[in-house]
């Protein structure tokens, strides 16, 4: 581990934590000229963590240390995230501590976590929203798991860094396993964000939510932390996607300073777009019932396969 | 000089002489027992120390003049032996600690009759374990399978606890008459049943794979493989906790390890449809059990079918390993047996820890029934954290244990473009599939097994009088999540560990390639590397830091107040999830999976009862049709039965004609 690889790393790391709020403003701005309103400041993200962490915490008399602990777990557990998925260069020590299946294991880890907090008060809405978090996570987990293997099988490595780099030197084409698997990703990412079609974030009707189902007991430091959490997790899926499907002008090799100012703007850039699509995607589909879920998901899941399947039986 | 095989058989003789003063001892026998128990945890332990230091040595073997005139008892201990003998000590250990405390007030057998059983069981598996030919491993076979049984039935006055007893009973010997038939086959017509023996003996045409689906069936039976895993959901819950843990943890890998002997010892060359066969009945296996076990409301039977879950992912990683084996990659078979291994170790520690938490649970509340839990962490805090390890193991989370053995079959998955059929290339990834939806709806099984129990608000009043267990028994739950820890954090040491193993079954090893103590790189860093300790690191780094640096830059002022629910007013523990509303939903994907059974309350029912009941198919497509099969058969033999001795005397006069004949 190099002291400049380590700089880098927490240059990423301070980059995504203070990009992704700013992604979740834009996604909210969005949204909202879509849909012909007037648009919050984009900078709103920053003053609700910011309020929120002024407040008083109020938690639950019977809530255990699970509950006050989960906020932080789940935070750490996607700052970590953030540091391995090469985002703006590949030069990362931490990312040798945890592939491709370390990062699905990871999410893991955090929604098992935030499941757990939510059963801890033991309110009906809150283990309803575990049931719905964990009935939609069993399904998006291997979805996702078969989409990196795609690319794991492309690149013949299941570390991240690695992964990008080969895949940023192929030629300019399409790739139909990579088609499949752009597709499986797309939907896993809406369904792991609590997105419309499959959880609306902007929702607290309280038959339809799930995310928000699990966090109703938050408020304060915690929930400040949930929802930094949260748009980090949106921010890593979204740096995910690009690093596997659009691997361009991210910095390679060892530490380079200009390389890493460079690829700066090109990822907000990207971010922009794809945050326009998130919002184009989510105004232009209706929220599913529950139970058409497993449809939607179960397609993603055939469709990772099916990536792998055409990666196996073409070479590409 | 006294060798390590001595030393093993020291500690089987141990084992049975402290069985033997358990039954003598009437006297002040709550005691004594509890004492007997703590010097068995201390065998356990020696027989741990032993097998490690034997791990890798040359293999040793001793003749012990005991049994039949002719056939005396053939020792052996090799890598494959120590490992497993590794795995049962250190199980074994920590189960016995746990029993000293646990068994205090049993009802049921008389608890000298009790200790007696427990040790004989334990002596008989690691007979099992260094068994060196067909007669000596039979012996040590029954004498387990009997053991665990009266075990199984120590509340025998429960006729359902009985009717466990006799199916475990009757699977158990349905396999031990298959795994005879193999070593039968496996003779190959030399008459010498010893295991030396057999190894040398090139078998002829398709007895090969004969011997291969006999070994498979026999010790899937014992394993809990699909279709005769109908056993295990009605014994666990039957048995006492410790003896669910044992059995679970400790009885079921000695299948896997017969397996492993059987098909990579015994049988010289394997095919690869041997590894098809073996990988597809593994991860059926695993998804069927954990598809039960999400839908469970009995927190044992719901840990019973998460055990079929692990069988089948081991016997799915054996299957692999045998495809790489015979695909001549046998540094890819090596990965694979040191996943599978590395994956039963796992197993036996975490599923372990849980059944004992259950146990404890068991006995503060005289609850099993996921319904009538609830907020134990609060009245049981030891046994909950505890079991919260167990649980993040279990659910293959990082850093713990149940990652890392995933996460190299994983790897071992990713490997297989490189195989020559493209039949089997395709299977492999629909196989990783599969294997991937297991892992991950084990994660929602351990939610919900840990919510319901632990978290939450009691769903009964008396569970406010629940309390945690004794010190032994804090004890040993703390040995086990230690295990579940550093078998997480240093999968380097671990895997050098089971290397040695590798070496002597597929002749490759995976150790010591790229990466240092603390960076797991099974191939090489570049392709994929883990390291539970920098994971660990950072995220408990991240933790301690975000908590100091919001409560410096703005306050760490909390309010307790009542819980808020979206304002709902009245709020009633019974309206959390039941065990049934969280397995609901995957009920209602996997439908076509479960006979149900269910009765719904009118609207104009005034006092509503709901009723549900989930069935296996196989109780209703294989077991009845078989029962009753059986049972004609039966009636039809029954008929000879003439209850009159002339005949009687005719038949014996014809079977010994018939006799004279055939031996002459």
């Amino acid at each position: 581990m190099t002291a400049t690889g380590f700089l880098s790393q927490l240059l990423q790391l301070a980059i995504a934590l203070l990009l992704a709020p700013l992604l979740v403003g834009w996604v909210n701005q969005c949204r909202a000229w879509l849909a012909n309103k007037s648009a919050p400041s984009l900078f709103l993200p920053y003053r609700t963590i910011r309020k929120l962490f002024h407040k008083d915490a109020v938690v639950a008399e019977n809530a255990s240390p699970i509950f006050r602990l989960t906020p932080y777990i789940v935070f750490a557990a996607m700052a970590l995230a953030a540091a391995i998925v090469p985002s703006l260069a590949t030069d990362l020590p931490f990312a040798h501590a945890a592939d491709a299946i370390a990062l699905v294991g990871l999410f893991a880890l955090a929604r098992v976590f935030i499941a757990l907090a939510a059963m801890d008060i033991g309110t009906a809405f809150g283990t309803m929203g575990a049931r719905r978090e964990m009935f939609v996570g069993f399904l998006a987990e291997p979805a996702l798991l078969m989409v990196l293997f795609t690319a794991s099988l492309l690149s013949g490595s299941t570390s991240l860094p690695t992964i990008v780099e080969t895949l940023a030197h192929r030629e300019l084409a399409i790739y139909p396993s990579l088609a499949f698997a752009g597709v499986a990703f797309t939907m896993v990412s809406l369904a792991e964000n609590a997105r419309i079609p499959i959880d609306n974030p902007a929702t607290h009707l309280e038959l339809t939510m799930i995310h928000e189902a699990m966090t109703l007991e938050y408020s304060a430091r915690h929930l400040a932390l949930i929802e930094w959490a949260s748009a980090l997790k949106l921010f890593n899926y979204s740096c995910i996607g690009l690093a596997l499907f659009l691997p361009f002008g991210i910095a390679q090799g060892s530490f380079d300073w200009l390389a890493v100012l460079g690829a700066t703007p090109v990822l907000i850039a990207k971010l922009a777009v794809g945050g326009f699509a998130l919002a184009l995607i989510e105004t232009l589909s209706a929220k599913m019932r529950i139970f058409r879920a497993p449809e939607f998901l179960g397609t993603a899941f055939l469709l990772a396969v099916l990536a792998m399947l055409v990666n196996l039986l073409l070479g590409s | 000089m006294l060798s390590a095989l001595h030393l093993i058989v020291a500690a089987i003789a141990a084992w049975l002489t402290i069985g033997v003063l358990a039954l003598v001892s009437v006297r002040d026998s709550a005691r004594i027992i509890r004492l007997l128990f703590i010097v068995g945890t201390g065998v356990g332990l020696l027989l741990a120390v032993v097998a490690f230091m034997a791990m890798g040595q040359i293999a040793q073997s001793i003749v012990l003049p005991l049994g039949l005139p002719d056939l005396p008892f053939h020792l052996r201990l090799d890598s494959l032996s120590a490992f497993f003998l590794l795995l049962l000590g250190v199980t074994a250990a920590g189960i016995s600690l746990f029993s000293a405390g646990y068994f205090r007030d049993s009802e049921g057998s008389a608890p000298g009759l009790l200790c007696l059983q427990y040790h004989t069981f334990l002596a008989a598996m690691a007979l099992v374990l260094i068994a060196d030919d067909a007669y000596v491993f039979m012996v040590a076979w029954e004498s387990m399978a009997l053991a665990s049984y009266f075990l199984v039935t120590t509340d025998h006055r429960i006729a359902e606890v009985r009717r466990a007893g006799f199916l475990y009973l009757l699977i158990a010997h349905i396999g031990a008459i298959a795994i005879l038939l193999c070593f039968g086959v496996l003779q190959g017509g030399s008459g010498d049943y010893s295991f030396g023996s057999m190894r040398s003996v090139i078998l002829p045409g398709a007895w090969g794979s004969i011997a291969f689906l006999l070994a498979l069936f026999g010790f899937g039976a014992k394993a809990g493989l699909l279709p005769l895993h109908i056993w295990l959901p009605e014994a666990h819950p039957a048995a006492p906790s410790p003896v669910s843990a044992l059995m679970s943890g400790v009885m079921l890998k000695t299948a896997i390890y017969g397996l492993l002997r059987v098909t990579f010892d015994l049988l010289n060359g394997q095919l690869w449809w041997w590894g098809v066969v073996a990988l597809v009945l593994g991860l059926v296996s695993a998804l069927f059990g954990v598809i039960f076990a999400t839908v469970q409301t009995d927190m044992k039977r719901l840990l019973a079918y998460s055990s079929i879950e692990n069988i089948g992912i081991i016997v799915a990683g054996i299957g692999l390993s045998i495809l790489f084996k015979s695909y001549d990659k046998t540094l890819l078979a090596a990965l694979t047996l040191t996943a599978t291994l590395y994956h039963a170790l796992n197993h036996a520690v975490f599923k372990s820890l849980l059944f004992l938490a259950t146990g404890a649970v068991l006995h503060a509340t005289k609850e099993r029934s996921l319904g009538k839990l609830g907020g134990l962490i609060h009245r049981m805090p030891w046994v909950a954290w505890l079991a919260l390890v167990g649980t993040l193991a279990m659910a293959g989370l990082p850093p713990l244990n149940g990652f890392v053995s995933e996460w190299l079959l994983l790897q071992a998955f990713l490997f297989t473009p490189s195989l020559p059929q493209s039949f089997v290339n395709m299977l492999v990834p629909l196989a990783a599939a599969a294997l991937v939806l297991a892992v991950a709806l084990a994660a929602y099984v351990m939610v919900k097994f840990y919510g319901v129990v632990f978290l939450g608000r009691p769903r009964e009043p008396n569970l406010a009088y629940a309390k945690d267990p004794g010190r032994l028994e804090r004890a040993a739950l703390v040995w086990f999540a230690i295990g579940c820890v550093v078998l997480g954090l240093f999968p380097v040491n671990v895997i050098a560990l089971i290397d040695p193993v590798d070496a002597m079954l597929v002749g490759s090893t995976v150790g010591g390639r790229g990466g240092s103590w603390m960076l797991l790189a099974p191939v090489n860093a570049d392709r994929s590397s883990y390291s539970p300790i920098i994971f660990l690191a950072v995220i408990a780094a991240v933790v301690m830091l975000t908590i100091q640096v919001v409560h410096r830059q703005y306050h760490g002022r909390v309010r307790k107040g009542p819980a808020w629910d979206c304002g709902f007013p009245l709020q009633t523990p019974r309206m959390q999830d039941t065990a049934e509303g969280f397995g609901q939903p995957i009920r209602q994907v996997f439908e076509p999976f479960f006979r149900i059974e269910r009765t719904l309350p009118s609207p104009f029912d005034t006092r509503p009862q709901y009723k549900v009941a989930l069935e296996d198919h196989f109780w209703r497509w294989l077991y009845l049709p078989v029962a009753h099969a059986a049972d004609a058969v039966a009636r039809l033999i029954g008929r000879i039965q003439q209850g009159r001795i002339s005949i009687y005397l005719t038949y014996s006069f014809f079977t010994l004609l018939a006799l004279l004949f055939f031996v002459r």
